[in-house]
């Protein structure tokens, strides 16, 4: 049709393609208010605070808080030689409060981190400096130890000084930035976050995989038995899936220990002797039995589920053009379940890396995983940026697999029973 | 599945071979729940099976932990179910309500940034619990909820919600849409539409996902850890400590009762699964 017909109009003598338009507008400002309380809620009270982890993993505030004068008049200072006689005195000052309320010892950690020997120093100055006469703080500093006199100490002051730190970042990987601003690593002895998370990946790696060596087989069986069998079997599968998983836990604790049914049952094979009864809890052991179990139905469901949509007929086909029944499973069957294989896999991994509880109850001291450490600096030493910036890492960490897979497969597979 | 005659041998012993492999994973995903069952009418306090029991002598067995959690001294199962009870319920029905809401907003084909805000609405499942838990309690510390019922019934929304979502957006994909504007044409408001016509199709996807949300919540530890006071103790924060600290017979009598909850709940699950294939028509 040529635009010289003319516009259509409706009844009210709007050009129908507006009056179309603003329908449109409606029904989507329609949509959008249906969503927009959840989408309030959740904004609010989930993806703020989320940011807020972040803002508290770079906070570092807190000498700066503490030395607030210190700060001020070192703004003028170019921290090459020893600093004026104003930062001196501000330094008097500030410090004065700390120690008359007693929070002295969190400074001369803080800087003691930046500097080594800097908490001695410091100390010597609490005890000395009630003695101070007014003015002149320079000499009457630098008189109470040597170190005030070398300018490094100062420059140690001056670098603690931005508020935000990407040090708790560095601490998660087992890094710290040393005293020149260069980026090491810690001792070898305390690197121990490392450790947490290749294990966390390992397990987390392995229990997928075992998931998916054990659900493969038992979702086909599920999707090729009649109905009224595999209705019967798929309860096995749904018990656990639905049962606390708390109890499932427990039921491996009770199986696990050391007079356990599974060491019964070991000792009777002959396979172990009675007084040399294996630790099987408390170690990556009990982890890796007590996860595979308890995530297994997440593995199942979403391979049965694509199963089910395949029609038997392809492999039918594939045995009639002369494949054997291998080959036409590898070569057909298999293919089409690969949509199955993600969803699943991809279920199961970002549950077993972020796993907390059951890695706590059975886990013992080799088997816990990262989600540990973030509770333990959590609810154990308070540090709770660290905790926070434990936390995002691990968050990136699960974005980015979500990320490949949807890039990969499309979240759209993933399905619920 | 009786295999035909002319199987050759080696298929027929790698037919047997794989079914017995099915068997050994179906009892490694079933049997660890039937070792409570026995063991919590145990008469002794270990938590091995004594020999009285193996024998089978009535005296080995008896409801002593039952008694326990019911009537114990300092018992801390009343409370903690009753608390349970309460936010499980009311973190359901906001689930619900927000979820159901959210995911009519979602199957319009109206609704702009679907892909990102689906995103954002399920994200609470993907992201790991531990850092749900402590962004949520950074949360709740600032605005004062910590350690209150309703902190933990508002952080059993965000973790409920996503199931509600998904399982009314599949719901509602199979949905006939040409029904709804038959009713408005026939005159029929919106609201009468939506609770005449829609909420009845709709209704076991609503249901199913609220079971989702309920088990989730009734189940979760690791958030409520981190917000729960001496006052909010739930079951699993119960269960959490004993476990740690000295695992009792009568964890296993709450477990007992526990499994028996969910398979209460797989019934229905299963039971409205069935009945919301036959409406929308679908035999999968």
């Amino acid at each position: 049709m040529s635009s010289e017909t003319g516009k259509i109009l409706t009844t009210d003598g709007i050009p129908l393609e507006e009056s179309l338009k603003q329908a449109e507008k409606k029904n989507k400002i329609k949509a959008f208010l249906l969503v927009a309380p959840l989408l309030l809620f959740l904004i609010i009270t989930y993806m703020i605070p989320i940011g807020d982890m972040f803002s508290r993993s770079i906070d570092d505030k807190m000498v700066t808080n503490m030395l607030p004068k210190t700060y001020k008049a070192m703004e003028n200072w170019d921290g090459k030689e020893l600093p004026p006689e104003e930062v001196f005195e501000a330094f008097y000052l500030d410090y004065k409060i700390l120690v008359k309320n007693k929070t002295a010892g969190k400074l001369q950690t803080q800087l003691n981190y930046e500097k080594n020997g800097f908490k001695s120093v410091l100390k010597k100055l609490a005890r000395k400096q009630k003695k101070f006469e007014e003015g002149n703080y320079k000499e009457q500093i630098m008189k109470v130890h040597k170190r005030w006199r070398n300018v490094e100490y100062w420059r140690a002051i001056k670098r603690r000084a931005p508020s935000y730190t990407y040090s708790k970042y560095l601490k998660g990987i087992d890094m710290y930035s040393n005293e020149d601003g260069k980026i090491v690593q810690v001792s070898e002895d305390r690197r121990i976050h490392r450790i947490l998370w290749i294990r966390t990946v390992e397990v987390a790696f392995f229990v997928t995989l075992f998931c998916f060596l054990m659900a493969y087989p038992i979702a086909h069986l599920l999707e090729t038995l009649p109905m009224k069998y595999s209705n019967l079997l798929m309860i096995c599968v749904l018990l656990p899936f639905w049962t606390s998983l708390l109890v499932r836990t427990a039921s491996w604790m009770i199986l696990l220990q050391q007079q356990g049914i599974v060491n019964d049952f070991f000792v009777w094979t002959g396979l172990v002797a009675d007084d040399n009864r294996p630790e099987m809890m408390y170690n990556k052991t009990g982890t890796y039995v007590a996860m595979t179990q308890i995530l297994l139905p997440f593995m199942v469901l979403p391979l049965y589920s694509v199963m089910k949509t395949i029609s038997p007929s392809l492999m039918r086909a594939g045995k009639s053009l002369g494949a054997t029944p291998a080959v036409a499973f590898f070569k057909v069957y298999f293919p089409l379940t690969i949509p199955g294989i993600g969803a699943g896999c991809l279920l199961v991994f970002i549950l077993a890396i972020g796993y907390y509880i059951t890695p706590a109850l059975v886990g013992g001291a080799s088997g816990t995983l990262i989600s540990n450490q973030i509770a333990y600096h959590m609810k154990s030493t308070l540090d709770w940026s660290f905790a926070s910036a434990m936390g995002l890492m691990l968050l990136t960490g699960v974005l980015a697999i979500y990320w490949i897979y949807n890039k990969l497969v499309g979240v759209d597979n993933i399905k619920l029973g | 599945m009786a295999l035909p005659k002319y199987t050759e041998p080696h298929y027929r012993i790698w037919h047997y071979f794989y079914l017995l492999i099915c068997g050994c994973v179906f009892f490694f995903l079933i049997a660890p729940l039937f070792v409570i069952f026995p063991l919590s009418f145990n008469a002794e306090e270990f938590l091995v099976f004594s020999d009285g029991m193996k024998r089978l002598d009535p005296d080995a067995f008896s409801l002593r932990w039952y008694k326990d959690m019911i009537y114990g001294t300092k018992n801390p199962w009343g409370l903690a179910a009753r608390n349970s009870f309460i936010i499980a319920i009311f973190a359901t029905l906001g689930s619900i309500i927000l979820g159901t809401l959210a995911a009519l907003g979602l199957s319009s084909r109206h609704m702009p940034y679907k892909g990102l805000i689906m995103a954002i609405l399920i994200s609470p499942m993907i992201v790991p619990l531990i850092i749900s838990g402590v962004a949520i309690f950074f949360f709740m510390a600032k605005v004062g909820l910590a350690a209150t019922h309703l902190g933990i019934i508002l952080a059993h929304i965000i973790l409920g919600t996503p199931f509600v979502v998904i399982t009314v957006t599949a719901t509602l994909s199979g949905f006939d849409h040409s029904i709804t504007r038959a009713a408005s044409s026939l005159g029929s408001s919106p609201y009468n539409t939506f609770m005449k016509i829609t909420l009845p199709l709709i209704l076991p996807g609503v249901i199913s996902g609220g079971l989702f949300a309920f088990v989730t919540s009734f189940d979760e530890v690791v958030v409520v850890l981190f917000l729960a006071g001496l006052d909010n103790t739930t079951i699993p924060i119960q269960m959490w400590t004993g476990l740690r600290e000295q695992l009792s017979p009568t964890i296993l009598a709450v477990a007992t009762c526990l499994i028996i909850l969910s398979v209460l709940i797989l019934l229905t699950a299963e039971l409205l699964r069935r009945r919301s294939e036959r409406l929308r028509g679908i035999n999968r």
